[in-house]
């Protein structure tokens, strides 16, 4: 029996369960600790740093002043419309967001780092701060950075032919201009690392909560100055990250300067008031749209504005170009679309830089595609359904109108299936009795792909730099029979280990309890990427199963000798190599040992049962419907969502369990984007969110139970048939809950533009119906 | 986010906290149940010189039941209120706020009487002792005064307490039997402070209002008692017009401000439409209690 | 300012001497100076949940609660909840079994959060739990999983509680 498509509990929970996980701020033992003076103002000359007299042993502070030697965090696109804005570790001459890291301060305690941090005072002269799309973009407007006037630091554009001719035909054509606020992927564990100095080698061990820990030591060691040699990077146990644990943060320069410095281990765990501040924020963007219909609903064309306020930086290593590029490439999404026009500037902001967040740009571009085809369909009279279904691709492979190539999926077949769970008609006739008892019940569908684990050309085709994409693994086979596979991606809550450990039990014949996979130690892994952007399960996995593919070759082959068979007579299951067709077996084990410490009785193999495999798949690409049903009260403004249907396809599962469980998360994580968490800087840019009180992710009350279903259209793109998933619940929801709250309100004349659509955004609108009503 | 150092003290009697409290009147500060101040400590918002930690004292804790009122220890837990502490329309009431205070947790450990002092506008037993007119027990070394919430509460996190003083007991007088009671809260999130509520109590005779309570919270720097909406329900069928011009009345007369979460007009617009449910759920409440 | 004081502090039944400032939350005491470092902060201002632990027997938020507020209590953190043996909770069991966790990093709190209500009212309703499951954040889960493992450890828990019949 094959363990792959089993629903097995993680084998990473018990420790977790039992409060002997091991998150970065575990380790902070015996270190001293950081904090950091952090800019005031939004922006401003940065005219003088008042540092205290310090009479206590064990406390520094330290300013840009200090930091010699070392350089900037440079994110780099090799494009010509690209505009590099060097972040510096400290603050300079001059400051460009609130809560931008500006002095550092170490004790012996945090308590004793806060008190002595808020006795350095940063003296700024203030520039008036430009923090809106309007105040970046208007004429003559100051620009945030020097090196980039105007304030646009990429811009990608692309005019079809035909586009225009397109519009000229058209029966229908329908506009669109959306918001997305600003969010934070506000993972509950907030970033942090502890810098471990052994005085012996002079080499620092960075324990620390992030998503690319080889791409850390990476970026470190050029920005330091320092051989890579001389640093590990462990990512421990990480509580979440989302997206905003991936990038090179000026924290993590500063906290290894520093413990290089004092020559001292040094931990900086950050609080959730600085979370807000400095950590990467997300969304924040405008979407202007507007498509050509055929009095059928088939789109004939599209034409797009995009916005991305890409902050104060550009996020290294990815850049600011990962939001309006994926716009740029992505937006239209499912659809057949022929003639395609865009225009998708990143603008920069004295505001906290943006960085991926799960679903990146795509809850946008599902939001703006999908309100495009609801109001189609109202103003050409077409049900929801039925215009999707003339516009969904449904010949495979297809290619988009930026080169996208959508392997094998379903993306009708699984609107349909939606459909049936969440039963239209019976709602339909709910909502017609609700509506008579003044009751206002919505529906909304959500149709979108989820471009997921791809390599190296994708990132290539972005011009980076740094081009991310490949994984390597390596399975080693002990002489216990025990497997161990080291891997560099670096999971943090997703349950890989568990999927891997599935995945290379079905090739080992061993269990998965027999399995270890290492992750995110930089001294025991081999180089990778990480764990985001939906990739791991399909490129961890794809290499984690070619070497043990490669093992078992291995294990066969001396089994056979042994058994004095041919290879491929040997079946390796329930930790026997069985001879098919015959009553041998031997013990997987015993094999392993003997390849250990026998190696010589097998003249044609080398020693021990090591192998390595990399892979890099151009990507694939999974398909989900999302259904969400609302209720609107118009007295308050309050939504509630009270059914969400998923059907989602990516290909084969290696654990639903584990699916399942992304996908609710990712749900719970778009309802939110749709009703409730906004971060909101007030008119001089300081930041008013600095809470959870503020923040409003919402709770077990607000989430409703999420009704899962599964097709597996198997992908012909990736060694393990898996398509990615880890976003999908993000893209999808934000537009499927809003498109509800518009069916709800529809007899007010209402479309909710903005999101979050909080009770005062669906109050004022209503408002605003009545008013041009009356 | 560690709050700054302080000295701190723990009073073993009331007569010590009161002399504790006197000694430190300029930096010192009460910790009840610290559900708020602590808060506000890590995040050095409040930075008190001495904290003084008046959480066992015996005298303060537990709700004493009275003919015609309810006397309540300044430092009764939230969650006492899980279940009525008296029969009748107030035991009712209680419970029926209780659950929108916070969270069960902070409800294990917040007090009454510390929710009263902090004098947050949008505390939920800041709007029960307003609109139900409870009157506080104020003791210092020097003795103790009564004041009612209308003077107590003198807006927003500021009230009637000198620096020498300790809220010791909440008296909030019983409602009478056949009283119908209402409390209807929005927030954004399960357990915030809400944008609005409303509490009301009514008393009806034939259909018609005898007498009413109405207050708002959350849409002033401090909790309202709106007298006016209540002279004019008496007398009132109680039925939905009746509702909805109490409704039209309290938007008339109230100005909130706005926040992130909610604009003023918004937050005005909603408070009248809170206080026609609330106004509803009491009338409601109040027919199927009426004596038979 | 940072005097220090002499505390003894029952954690899991085990007696702790600490010696930290006022300041110091229990959140913080538990996690360095008794080396309990199962409970976690995720805001350290009352809202996430992550640090909940019982004082008393009370589910708490331990960084809302200076250590020196609770000398002569009874602590009780995620540490304490499975058999000495290593045999595990039922909410704990339920937790996994249903996939109630991710990251792990918000579990504890919600472990010990379920624990104390649980023991105060061994019969809540759907509803109720869902109010009470409320009272913490998760950002990966979703919140269903839990509600289902808490759902299915209350009953084991109620099952184990009553006296078995006699035969």
């Amino acid at each position: 029996m094959s363990w792959v498509g089993r629903r097995l509990p993680r084998l990473e929970d018990p420790a977790l369960l039992t409060g002997r996980g091991q998150f970065v701020a575990d380790r902070a033992k015996g270190a001293l600790a950081m904090a950091f003076v952090r800019s005031p103002l939004a922006a401003g000359a940065l005219t003088e740093i008042e540092v205290p007299p310090i009479d206590v042993p064990d406390s520094f502070v330290f300013t840009a002043a200090d930091l010699f030697g070392v350089g900037a965090i440079e994110a780099i696109l090799n494009r010509p419309d690209y505009k590099r804005v060097p972040q510096p570790v400290l603050a300079g001459d001059r400051v460009v967001f609130a809560g931008q890291p500006v002095a550092i301060a170490v004790a012996n305690s945090r308590a004793a780092a806060e008190d002595l941090a808020e006795q350095v005072f940063a003296d700024v002269e203030p520039d008036e701060p430009i923090l809106t799309f309007e105040d970046a973009l208007a004429d003559g407007a100051r620009a945030v950075h020097p090196e980039a006037p105007g304030n646009v630091l990429v811009e990608g554009q692309l005019r079809g032919e035909g586009v225009d001719s397109a519009f000229d035909a058209a029966a229908a054509i329908v506009e669109v201009e959306l918001r997305s606020e600003r969010q934070s992927a506000m993972p509950l564990e907030a970033r942090g690392g502890v810098a471990a100095f052994d005085p012996g080698s002079g080499r620092v061990t960075l324990y620390a909560s992030v998503q690319m820990p080889h791409m850390l030591r990476t970026g470190l060691a050029d920005v330091l100055n320092m051989p890579e040699s001389d640093l590990r990077v462990v990512a421990p146990d990480v509580g979440g990250g989302f997206g905003q644990k991936m990038s090179l943060f000026p924290e993590y320069v500063a906290l290894v300067w520093a413990a290089r410095h004092l020559k001292r281990s040094i931990a900086w765990i950050e609080d959730r008031r600085e979370n807000f501040l400095g950590a990467s924020h997300a969304r924040d963007q405008r979407f202007r749209a507007k498509a050509a219909f055929d009095s059928d609903g088939r789109i004939l064309a599209l034409d797009a504005d995009l916005l991305s306020n890409v902050g104060a930086f550009s996020c290294y290593p990815v850049t600011c170009g990962v939001e309006p590029l994926m716009a740029f490439a992505e937006l239209p999404g499912p659809y057949r679309i022929a003639h395609y026009a865009v225009r998708s500037r990143g603008v920069t902001t004295n505001t906290a830089m943006m960085a991926p967040y799960r679903g990146v740009s795509r809850p946008m571009l599902t939001f703006t595609m999908e309100q495009l085809m609801d109001r189609a369909a109202r103003q050409l009279g077409l049900n929801p359904l039925d215009i999707r279904r003339r516009n969904l691709i449904c010949d495979f492979p297809h290619t988009s109108p930026t080169g996208l190539v959508h392997d094998l999926g379903s993306y009708i077949e699984a609107m349909d299936a939606a459909a049936r769970v969440a039963d239209l008609e019976d709602f339909r006739e709910r909502q017609t009795r609700a509506r008579a008892a003044g009751r206002y019940l919505g529906i909304g569908v959500s149709v979108f792909s989820e471009r997921s684990g791809y390599g190296t050309p994708a990132f290539a085709a972005r011009m980076m730099e740094i081009v991310p994409g490949y994984e390597t693994v390596d399975c080693e086979m002990d002489p216990s029979g025990r497997v161990t596979l080291a891997i560099g991606a670096s999971p943090h809550g997703q349950g890989l280990k568990t999927a891997l450990a599935q995945l290379a039990a079905d090739r080992l014949g061993v269990t998965p309890e027999d399995v270890r996979v290492v992750s995110g130690d930089t001294d025991a892994t081999p180089y990778g990427w990480g764990t985001f952007a939906s990739r791991s399960m399909v490129i961890a996995g794809g290499a984690s199963q070619m070497a043990s593919d490669k093992v078992a070759e291995k294990l066969r082959i001396a089994a056979a000798q042994m058994l004095e068979c041919a290879p491929d007579d040997i079946e390796l299951a329930d930790g026997l190599a069985k001879v098919q067709g015959a009553n041998r077996t031997m013990r997987i084990a015993d094999i392993a040992r003997a390849l250990h410490h026998k190696s010589h009785l097998f003249a044609d193999l080398a020693a021990g049962l090591k192998e390595q495999a990399f892979y890099d798949p151009a990507g694939t690409f999974s398909n989900a419907c999302h259904i969400a049903e609302v209720e609107v009260e118009p007295a308050t403004g309050g939504v509630r969502v009270d059914r969400f249907v998923v059907v989602e396809d990516a290909g084969r599962l290696i654990n639903p369990l584990i699916a399942d469980g992304q996908i609710a998360g990712g749900v719970a994580q778009g309802i939110a984007n749709a009703l409730y968490e906004e971060l909101v800087y007030d008119e001089h840019g300081t930041l008013l969110t600095t809470s959870l009180a503020d923040y409003a992710v919402p709770t077990a009350f607000e989430i409703p139970p999420i009704d899962i279903h599964h097709m597996e259209t198997l992908s012909p793109a990736t060694v393990t048939k898996a398509k990615g998933l880890g976003e999908g619940g993000t893209i999808g929801a934000p537009a499927a809950v809003i498109g509800a709250i518009n069916d709800a309100l529809a007899p007010f004349a209402v479309a909710i533009n903005t999101m979050p659509a909080t009770p005062d955004r669906i109050w004022q609108a209503l408002r605003d119906a009545k008013d041009k009503a009356a | 986010m560690k709050p700054a150092a302080f000295a701190y003290l723990k009073p073993e009697n009331l007569a010590e906290a009161l002399r504790f409290v006197a000694d430190n009147a300029d930096d010192g500060k009460l910790l009840a149940g610290g559900q708020s101040l602590v808060p506000a400590m890590n995040f050095r918002l409040a930075r008190p010189e001495t904290l003084i930690d008046i959480t066992g004292l015996e005298a303060l804790q537990g709700v004493e039941e009275h003919a015609d009122a309810l006397s309540i220890g300044a430092l009764t837990r939230h969650a006492t209120f899980h279940k009525p502490v008296s029969d009748g329309a107030l035991g009712r009431l209680l419970v029926k706020v209780v659950g929108h205070i916070a969270h069960y947790p902070i409800r294990q450990r917040g007090t009454f009487g510390g929710s009263l002092s902090h004098a947050d506008p949008a505390a939920e037993w800041c709007l029960v002792a307003t609109t139900l007119n409870a009157t506080m027990r104020l003791e210092s070394s020097g003795g103790a005064r009564d004041v009612p919430a209308s003077d107590f509460f003198r807006g927003s996190f500021t009230t009637a307490l000198e620096p020498n003083e300790i809220l010791t007991r909440i008296t909030i007088p019983k409602l009478p039997d056949g009283t119908g009671t209402g409390f209807v809260e929005f927030a954004r999130r399960k357990g915030d402070f809400a944008l609005a509520m409303a509490l009301t109590a009514l008393h009806l005779e034939g259909g018609a209002i005898r007498s009413a309570r109405v207050g708002l919270g959350g849409v002033a720097d401090r909790a309202l008692r709106m007298d006016a909406i209540e002279a004019a329900l008496v007398g009132q069928p109680a039925t939905p017009e009746t509702f909805a011009t109490a409704g039209q009345m309290a938007r008339d007369q109230i100005s909130p401000r706005g926040d992130i979460h909610g604009s003023a007009e918004y937050r005005r617009d909603l408070a009248g439409a809170l206080l026609e449910r609330a106004l509803a759920q009491a009338a409601e409440e109040a027919r199927g209690a009426a004596p038979t | 300012m940072s005097d220090t004081r002499d505390l003894t502090l029952r954690v899991n039944g085990t007696v702790h001497h600490v010696n930290v400032e006022p300041r110091h939350s229990l959140a913080d005491t538990l996690r360095e100076s008794c080396g309990l470092t199962g409970t976690h902060l995720g805001c350290e201002h009352g809202v996430c949940g992550a640090c909940t632990v019982l004082i008393d027997g009370r589910a708490t938020r331990s960084c809302l609660v200076f250590a020196v507020q609770v000398e002569g209590s009874e602590i009780e953190t995620v540490e304490g909840l499975a058999e000495p043996d290593g045999t595990l909770h039922p909410l704990q069991q339920a937790f996994w079994e249903h996939h109630g966790l991710q990251c792990g990093f918000c579990t504890p709190g919600f472990l010990m959060l379920a624990l104390g209500a649980l023991r105060e009212n061994p019969d809540l309703d759907d509803e109720e739990l869902r109010d009470l499951i409320a009272s913490n954040l998760c950002r990966c889960t979703g919140y269903q999983n839990i509600l289902t493992a808490v759902r299915a450890a209350a009953d084991i828990m109620r099952a184990k509680a009553r006296p078995a019949p006699n035969p």
